[in-house]
């Protein structure tokens, strides 16, 4: 859903996994999803250490 | 009689530039401005009463009372109708012009017509409710201008039909019975011929537009920042105690995680009809992250984690009413001393 946020012009935007877990993985190990979590929210916390002047899909 | 009155803004009312944008409202007798080319463009039947003169920052700082005074000082010249400005693209005068026009069609039921440039904000702010002119971006195109908020006051008094692009003025989205010559499929297959063909069409449903705003400043460190956990995907306490809608929401709720290390999944629900929402209801922390954002917290990643996460439900909303949620909850979060938000969406 990323190619919406910038539509509507969401600066600062990190892929999530999925539209029904954005911040999980169903199919892994409880301790695999939970590092993917942590990732996920990391590259958040970068994006907003960053500059953008316009929406930024943060990978 | 049809008796006009102009507003306007301290600069086009003469009392000065910048320095005089704190003055109160007060009545001009005389035209000034553009309001002398204004009386040229009256018919014999219509008279010039007044000029009602307001400073924008006095406007700003003090709506409700700016907007009470300028009624009171309107009511006496009994005007039929208002042209506010034209306020091009000035920001303050725009939304003093939207905000009169409202008050004056609903107090005094009288007709009012003002005019934008299209990148005005207070254009999204009262198109709905105002018959706003689309305007040129600066004060040269003036004379034309009064011409087509005349022109449009003067049919909205006769209880004319407007149509936005036939007339000018921004489309204020409302659906308007109307005969078509050809069915809808023979009109949808000709414009889409045209399309193919390279040549000029018109949509008949144009899609919503976006305003695009200045991205916030980059945070240089969130090792002492108040950060908030925003979620659009519904996650509610058990029971749904705000009763927050499963699409087209209208409510935003706030709820509880201080202290809190994990969202137990027998605690929460989810009120969104847009999505499978079994993984969520398994385990919460795949939409709102509280038990990666502890650690964050104690790994001193972040400052502190705000006490409540904020949810709503983003599903089959108009624009218009998303702006508002978002809007209603960044003011909250600005209030509550939030600087940083990580807004988790599905």
């Amino acid at each position: 859903m990323t190619p919406v946020a910038e539509m509507v012009g969401s600066h600062r935007i990190v892929q999530g996994s999925g539209i029904v877990h954005p911040l999980g993985l169903a199919s892994s190990t409880p301790e695999e999803e939970r590092s993917l979590r942590d990732r996920i929210l990391a590259r958040a916390v970068d994006a907003l250490k960053t500059d953008v002047d316009q929406p930024t899909v943060f990978k | 009689m049809v008796r006009i009155v102009l507003y306007l803004n301290q600069f086009f009312g003469q009392l000065g530039g910048e320095e005089a944008a704190a003055e109160p409202p007060r009545v001009l007798a005389a035209p000034v401005g553009p309001g002398r080319a204004l009386t040229g463009l009256l018919e014999a039947d219509e008279a010039f009463v007044g000029t009602l003169v307001c400073g924008d920052s006095y406007f700003a700082d003090h709506p409700d009372a700016a907007a009470a005074a300028c009624l009171d000082l309107i009511r006496p010249l009994e005007p039929d109708i208002v042209l506010a400005g034209p306020a091009f693209n000035a920001g303050r005068y725009g939304v003093a012009c939207g905000t009169l026009a409202e008050i004056l069609q609903r107090e005094l039921g009288v007709t009012v017509v003002t005019g934008m440039y299209a990148e005005n904000p207070a254009v999204e702010l009262y198109r709905k409710q105002v018959v706003i002119v689309q305007t040129g971006l600066s004060a040269a195109t003036m004379r034309d201008t009064l011409r087509t908020m005349l022109t449009l006051a003067r049919k909205l008094r006769r209880g004319e039909t407007l149509m936005p692009e036939e007339h000018g003025y921004f489309s204020q989205g409302r659906a308007m019975p109307a005969i078509a010559e050809k069915p809808a499929a023979d009109r949808a297959v000709e414009i889409l011929l045209a399309k193919l063909r390279g040549e000029p069409y018109r949509t008949e449903v144009v899609l919503p537009t976006f305003r695009r705003n200045a991205a916030p400043s980059r945070l240089g460190d969130l090792r002492d920042k108040l950060v908030a956990l925003v979620t659009d995907g519904g996650l509610v306490p058990a029971g749904n105690p705000d009763n927050i809608e499963s699409f087209a929401a209208t409510r935003w709720g706030t709820y509880d995680i201080a202290g809190a290390e994990r969202l137990a999944p027998e605690d929460y629900e989810v009120s969104h009809g847009g999505y499978d929402n079994r993984f969520v209801r398994q385990d919460p922390h795949r939409l709102v992250p509280l038990d990666a954002a502890r650690q964050m917290e104690r790994d001193g990643q972040i400052g502190r984690l705000f006490d409540k996460f904020v949810s709503t439900t983003g599903l089959s909303n108009p624009i218009e009413n998303s702006r508002r949620l978002g809007r209603e909850i960044a003011e909250y979060l600005r209030q509550q001393g939030v600087q940083a938000v990580i807004l988790t969406s599905t």
